[in-house]
């Protein structure tokens, strides 16, 4: 196998800007019927979809507490195997009834996103036979935001896995732990708010 | 889709030099939706070079063509015509294909088909301002479009965006994923914009300025402008450590 030398530099990032509703997700920024009225990803499970239904609703807060209306949020999760829908999955073969991707826009008057899919598999932690916590990679893009953020979703419920999850331990401070773990409200239903600065400020990861 | 083989190795490392700070006061935006705090790196695992795939079944025939997509039944757009195109890549130069690309923009007077846009410049009938496409085998994405107009916008006084499209870019691993804005040969707005002077390495701008190329351009009907995207490049190597037990 050859090497892969870097020949080429990645594109610098710029800002989503106040209106990556009209690329991302359409219909939050008036336009009704463009691509058949839906945009992609707004609908991660299907019926045959195999696993636990849950659901995820929270908002994303700047400096100042304000949620931010402008912005989009996307999930990327293993199924219910802990088995990605991706041509890199080599381990075995995901369910074909989910895609594990999902966008959805922080609501223009409330900026609030919701999400409905399934709890995820747990996989193993970098190139170890070691398991994760099971955990919803999420990234994050809007005006103000000059590098997209991805940070990740775990399970409240889940408190002997995530004690022992290997990403969760590494974090130094360990009072920022709970800013990566989902809010119960009731069974399935979680609430996952993300705050971009300051008190409680989510921890970000650069992968 | 066919499998490809297994990938054995993470991304490059991103090069923070060419990317704006999370913080860039002159861009006031930022300064409130910046995290103050360290990113925590913790590398490539199975969740960050593994990503979504999307298929042509997805799209509709018309959604890379923002010239026939919003409008009426034998209307178009008013501005200049143009076709933007290029090739996706990775910082290894490998073609990216089956990637999704999805873009947004004003029209030719500067204004955005958004509910929360009031700028004075008018909406255009015709012009719904966004398109996305499957790139093709070899990296390969065309989109056919009007140039945008520059647009003035709160930040100082009197700051102007250039004309620019915004790009979403997807590869196969999540990590790559990348928002970005394509900009214009010889735009004079480029060297004053407080959003492209985030950028701290200011060759790395030339990067996002799409080159007019004649060659390509349709006589007597289309303009042409080559743009380029390049995501983060995985490593191939040997010596790479195999999944135990695998
Ligand atoms: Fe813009």
């Amino acid at each position: 196998m050859a090497l892969s030398p870097k020949i080429y530099q990645e594109l610098p990032s710029q800002t989503a800007g106040p209106y990556v509703h009209i690329g991302c997700t359409p219909q939050m920024a008036g336009l009704k019927t463009i691509y058949g009225g839906g945009h992609l990803g707004s609908k991660m499970v299907n019926e045959k979809t195999l696993g636990i239904r849950i659901s995820i609703s929270g908002k994303i807060f700047d400096g100042t507490g304000t949620p931010i209306k402008d912005g989009i949020i996307e999930l990327w999760q293993a199924d219910a195997q802990g088995l990605f829908n991706s041509l890199d999955e080599t381990r075995g073969e995901p369910d074909q009834n989910f895609q594990g991707w999902g966008r959805q826009p922080t609501d223009i008057l409330t900026g609030e996103f919701h999400f409905d899919t399934i709890k995820p598999g747990r996989i193993p932690y970098l190139s170890t036979n070691r398991l994760q916590a099971p955990f919803i990679s999420i990234w994050v893009a809007a005006r103000g935001i000059n590098l997209g953020l991805h940070t990740r979703m775990y399970f409240p419920e889940e408190v002997e896995a995530n004690a022992e999850d290997p990403v969760l331990n590494r974090l130094e401070h360990q009072n920022r732990v709970h800013t990566l773990i989902a809010e119960p409200l009731e069974d399935g239903v979680y609430q996952f708010d993300i705050v971009l600065q300051g008190e409680n400020e989510t921890v970000f990861f650069d992968i | 889709m066919t499998k490809r083989p297994p990938p054995s190795g993470g991304f490059f490392p991103r090069n923070f030099q060419i990317h704006p700070p999370a913080y860039a006061p002159d861009y006031k935006s930022s300064i409130v939706r910046s995290p103050k705090l360290a990113l925590v790196s913790i590398g490539n695992g199975l969740s960050e070079i593994t990503g979504p795939v999307f298929g042509h079944e997805d799209l509709g025939p018309t959604d890379n063509d923002l010239i026939l997509n919003y409008s009426a039944k034998d209307k178009s757009p008013i501005g200049e015509r143009i076709i933007v195109y290029g090739k996706l890549m990775d910082e290894s130069r490998k073609g990216i294909e089956g990637a999704l690309i999805e873009i947004w923009q004003a029209n030719s007077a500067g204004r955005y088909r958004h509910i929360k846009d009031k700028y004075i410049g008018p909406l255009d009938p015709n012009f719904g301002g966004c398109g996305r496409t499957i790139t093709g085998e070899d990296g390969h994405y065309e989109f056919r479009t009007i140039k945008p107009g520059p647009y003035p916008w709160p930040n100082g006084i009197n700051d102007w965006r250039p004309s620019h499209i915004h790009f979403s870019l997807f590869g196969p691993g999540f990590s790559q994923r990348l928002i970005t804005q394509m900009y214009f040969e010889g735009d004079p707005l480029i060297k004053i914009c407080p959003i492209v002077n985030t950028i701290p390495d200011k060759e790395a701008i030339d990067l996002l300025i799409a080159r007019l190329d004649m060659a390509n351009t349709i006589p007597m009907d289309t303009l042409a402008y080559e743009f380029n995207l390049v995501l983060r490049g995985r490593r191939s190597t040997m010596f790479e450590n195999r999944p135990e037990g695998n």
